[in-house]
């Protein structure tokens, strides 16, 4: 396949150039670019004076208006892809053709937006920037529309023209100012554009208006009444085919040729001599290439003068043929000095029915995807790509998407969108996803919950886990400890669940009281994520049953905490200092098989300790205490045990 | 492409890196001045530098950043022959209100002899890992084996490159089928020294990393490396930096079961440019690997990118324009920045044109009326 060869595009960059390199840096959606000297190894000084710059790819995306246009869009995207793929592909043709009127109705929505700021604004910079955009909109729409009568519409022979007619209409639209000026003038027929009025409404083919634009003439000029009746006969007789009625087109075809032989038989006759204007408006019905060339102005484009040509000449036009008088009506236009502009060139393609090389000259000539990438996701859909010899098809539509959708990622906001766009690329959209999503800055906890939304429901486990566990590390750092532990539990981090957990249970032996009670009263089967996040769980159990005066159960937690392994070691002394005041209570909590284990533990954890080496001087003070809390512990168990057999004694008996 | 703004780095030396975190919101700046200096983003997109401090003493080569999931973690290498591992540290509320943060020093890698060419944290998946090359030729593996303490790295190994490193890569793959990997490269300039571009990989059996392939068709000197993310695909790719630029594709052939050496690499060029006519420093690929970004002797920037036919091509050139900026940071030229309140809403609403529902929307607008004809400018393709 023929390849086109591109300019590089070169951006200055305010830096000096000679001898100096630059030093670069991939961002999301930018580059960091700086001066910087690579050679240099061994003391080179470089100017104190550095500048990092950021460039950016494309500026579009930062455009409040152009923003509507993606948003749009995007809903008549996701539309698209959820059509019943069942339906024979014939049948849904007036659903993509209303599709395609929609994706052109939020460009011209926004071309409206642009086009009132860039007249309302004072700063003619503005003016000019969003001026520029209007164009590239209009030539977009141009190129759209046209695409849709050719491609997705493909209108036959005589439907076509009629097609081409309303297109060229819709976007000389200048007439109809210039006729409200004129009409509105106190003398119309005298206004110095009402002949260009006239003619630019034939050249249209709308007759209708210019025959009322021409009573005006016919009113002041009494004398040659009867050469303006012909006229108006004339161009009231102009047949037009008519799709929906039950003539065929060769039917249409004989009688459009009976009416262009009378409008040359008026013309051979000189019926029009005397009056150059409506001498001019007969060799124009009769199709004169050269009076219409006479008025390029008027005409303005090739292509109006293509379509212009052939209402005259050729009505019933194949669409095979298309391509032929295109190519010579943009030669007899283009004066031979002026050489052909890119718009020219894809209008041109259109009408080859090159739709590769159409979608392939607009990635070149436009600065964003967003045409391309709907344009052509939408002739895929309409299985065009294959039919017209593009093997690649899905692969060129899932290309342009995945690069579109690349760039909406770059935005704050609009990279919401581009997820959908990636979910509907089968090949490539989920790789693309994951590369991007685990970039979307987590500024607030929303946000991050927002990505990770998006991620549960596509089963990325991994982008959830590392979220989370960003999340975690993040609340960790800055002593959040209950936000922490919950966002490690999402991640099913059991290491680092360990380790907050280990933290609130130093903070409890700090403080006394533990934070965040409500997500650790809630944790559910979560608990089970680490033996450690388990203990603290229960731990807490044990200090609300003890609240709630529900001693006996609080009681028996607290023992089972122990005899199951479930604490840590380190953790036994506060277990059993806890069980003191249950052990001072009056009644009898703790029986005396439950005393006899506390006992048990108290005696290893006391005999482990003094295996360890004595302490040196420095912990003496903490020793003392530590001794102090053993025996009094040893007397509480000992009374208790006393009490217990006593109590269970009298029961028994 | 257009520079949306630029900031004042005020370094008294060579900027030798800039470095983006994770999620493109700080970068890290180092230089010859031998400091590190970190910078973070604010809504409205300006830089602000929230710390800077003197890190080595020398030439501070190449600065980079642990992923987000071992927090905020940075290490810088250096002429001075060592590597550090700096933390970030939340700190007292002053200080954030003045928007400052402390970084503090949580180790000095003193282990080469020689100046440490290049830094870079091994991919997530297998902990937090750094290796370092340096001009000696040996590349360091270390590993922080609590990620809660940064104050011990073990050297896990030490690879013997017999040649002067400059650069390394990890392949980014965290695929199960492809063991760890990473390719250093060379800038030992005598050409009869062989292939300057090495790739080793790690075996799980000896637990040692191996030499898998060498690169024998670079043998110039090689000045940066770069592996490309993965996509889900079997083969690696690889841009190197040299007298050109460089695209690799790295096929690992099917291995035989009773084999215990490293996989089998398959080489295969993609790409080859010499547009920057003379050497190239930097190569680096952006997050999807849809772009590849060079920086040459020519004094440019270079970006390259594939089409969907897997056809590479030059797509963008950034150049310094010989006026290099003095004085306060320059004025940013968004769109965004400019339009400010004179937008206004349509009033077209009796056409159902405004911002709405589409499907509310008349299927058809009248004429736009035309002060401007359809233009396409050729300035600003979006091919790359």
């Amino acid at each position: 396949m023929e390849e086109l060869d591109v300019e590089p595009a070169i951006t200055n960059i305010p830096a000096a150039s000679d001898g100096k390199h630059l030093g670069f840096a991939w961002g999301p959606g930018d580059l960091l670019v700086y001066e910087t000297l690579y050679k240099a190894s061994s003391g080179a000084k470089g100017s104190g004076c550095s500048f990092i710059h950021e460039v950016r790819k494309d500026e579009d995306i930062y455009s409040p208006i152009l923003r509507k246009l993606f948003n749009e869009s995007h809903h008549i995207f996701v539309g698209l892809q959820t059509i019943q793929e069942d339906l024979p592909s014939k049948n849904k043709k007036p659903q993509f053709v209303s599709i395609s009127k929609n994706y052109r109705s939020v460009i011209r929505a926004c071309m409206e937006e642009l086009q009132q700021v860039a007249v309302s604004t004072k700063d003619a910079k503005v003016a000019m920037q969003y001026g520029n955009q209007v164009s590239i909109l209009l030539a977009i729409e141009l190129i759209w529309n046209l695409s849709e009568v050719l491609f997705i519409d493909s209108a036959p022979a005589g439907s076509l023209l009629l097609h081409l007619l309303d297109w060229v209409r819709l976007h000389k639209a200048d007439v109809d100012e210039k006729a409200t000026e004129v009409l509105q003038s106190e003398s119309p027929a005298e206004h110095k554009d009402y002949w260009d009025v006239v003619l630019s409404y034939v050249m249209q083919g709308r007759l209708e208006e210019s025959r009322q634009m021409l009573v005006k003439q016919a009113t002041l000029h009494p004398a040659p009444r009867s050469m303006y009746k012909l006229m108006d006969t004339l161009l009231s007789k102009m047949p037009f085919y008519n799709p929906g009625g039950n003539q065929t087109l060769t039917e249409y075809d004989v009688k459009w040729r009976h009416w262009h032989e009378e409008v040359d038989r008026c013309l051979q006759d000189n019926s029009f001599a005397s009056n150059k204007h409506l001498e001019i408006i007969c060799r124009i019905l009769v199709g004169d290439e050269d009076t219409l060339l006479e008025h390029k102005e008027l005409l303005g484009t090739w292509y109006h003068f293509l379509v212009t040509r052939l209402l005259f000449s050729h009505p019933t036009v194949q669409p095979t043929e298309l391509h032929y008088y295109a190519q010579s009506c943009m030669t007899m236009f283009l004066d031979s000095r002026s050489v052909p502009e890119p718009l020219d060139n894809i209008l041109l393609a259109a009408f080859e029915f090159d739709i590769h090389q159409v979608i392939k000259e607009c990635s070149i000539a436009l600065n964003n995807w967003w045409f391309v990438a709907h344009l052509t996701d939408l002739l895929d859909h309409c299985k065009l790509l294959q039919s017209h010899n593009v093997h690649f098809g899905s692969n060129l539509r899932e290309f342009l998407l995945l690069e579109y959708a690349s760039g909406l990622f770059t935005h704050h906001s609009l990279w919401q969108l581009a997820v959908d766009y990636f979910d509907h690329c089968p090949d490539l959209g989920r790789v693309y996803l994951e590369l991007q999503i685990e970039r979307v800055p987590l500024n607030t906890e929303r946000k991050a919950l927002k990505v990770l939304r998006i991620c549960e429901q596509r089963q990325m486990s991994e982008q959830v886990r590392s979220i989370c566990k960003i999340m975690a590390m993040r609340a960790l750092k800055n002593n959040r400890l209950g936000s922490a532990l919950s966002w490690s539990i999402r991640a099913k981090d059991a290491a680092f669940a360990t380790l907050i957990s280990e933290r609130f249970l130093q903070d409890y032996c700090a403080r006394g009281t533990f934070s965040d009670l409500d997500l650790i009263d809630n944790l559910g089967p979560a608990m089970l994520l680490s033996d450690r996040l388990t203990f603290l769980g229960k731990y807490r159990e044990f200090h609300r049953l003890y609240g709630e005066k529900r001693f006996g159960e609080a009681a028996k937690l607290l023992l089972s905490l122990m005899t199951a392994k479930i604490a840590p070691r380190s953790f036994w002394m506060t277990l059993l200092t806890d069980a003191l005041p249950l052990l001072e209570q009056k009644e009898v909590i703790f029986s005396a098989g439950q005393t006899y284990e506390l006992m048990f533990c108290l005696e290893e954890l006391t005999s482990s300790l003094s295996s360890v080496a004595p302490a040196t001087d420095g912990t003496m003070q903490d020793e003392d205490i530590e001794q102090t809390k053993v025996e009094l512990l040893r007397l509480a168990l000992a009374r208790n045990l006393a009490m217990a057999i006593v109590k269970e004694g009298t029961v028994s008996t | 492409m257009f520079v949306a703004r630029s900031i004042a780095a005020d370094h008294k030396d060579l900027i030798h890196d800039v470095s983006y975190d994770f999620h493109g919101r700080r970068m890290a700046t180092c230089s010859s001045d031998q400091s590190v200096k970190v910078w973070d983003k604010s809504e409205n997109g300006e830089w602000h530098c929230t710390a800077s401090w003197k890190t080595h003493s020398g030439s501070v080569w190449r600065v980079t950043w642990a992923h987000p999931e071992f927090g905020q973690v940075l290490a810088s290498c250096s002429f001075d022959r060592t590597a550090a591992v700096w933390e970030e540290i939340v700190g007292e509320s002053n200080d954030k209100q003045r928007g400052l943060s402390h970084w503090i020093k949580r180790t000095t890698l003193v282990d080469s002899r020689t100046s440490v060419t290049d830094v870079k944290f091994a991919p997530k998946h297998m902990g937090l890992m750094l290796t370092t090359c340096s001009a000696d030729g040996v590349v360091r593996i270390y590993e922080a084996p609590d990620v809660m303490n940064l104050s011990q790295w073990s050297l896990q190994h030490e690879i013997s490159c017999k040649l002067s490193c400059s650069c390394i890569s990890w392949n980014p793959s965290s695929s199960r089928a492809h063991p760890p990997m990473f390719a250093v490269g060379s800038d030992d300039s005598n050409v009869n020294y062989g292939g300057k571009v090495q790739i080793y990989e790690y075996n799980e059996n000896t637990r040692k990393y191996a030499k898998a392939e060498t690169l024998m068709s670079v043998a110039d000197a090689v000045h940066d490396i770069a592996f490309a993310p993965n996509l889900g695909r079997s083969f690696h790719v690889l841009a190197i930096a040299t007298k050109d630029v460089r695209i690799f594709k790295l096929v690992p052939m099917r291995k035989e079961s009773t084999s215990t050496g490293p996989t089998k690499l398959e080489v295969q060029i993609v790409a080859q440019f010499d547009n920057h006519n003379s050497q190239v420093w930097r190569v680096s690929w952006n997050i999807t690997s849809t772009l590849l970004a060079s920086s040459g002797d020519d004094g440019c920037v270079r970006l390259w990118k594939a089409n969907y036919m897997d056809n590479w091509k030059c797509t963008g050139i950034l150049k310094g324009d010989g006026s290099p900026l003095t004085g306060s940071s320059g004025q940013p030229t968004a769109m965004s920045t400019v339009v400010g309140s004179s937008v206004q809403t349509s009033q077209n609403t009796q056409n159902g044109m405004s911002a709405g529902r589409i499907g509310k929307r008349a299927p058809f607008a009248p004429p736009l009326r035309q002060l401007t004809s359809p233009k396409i400018s050729q300035q600003h393709p979006a091919y790359y």
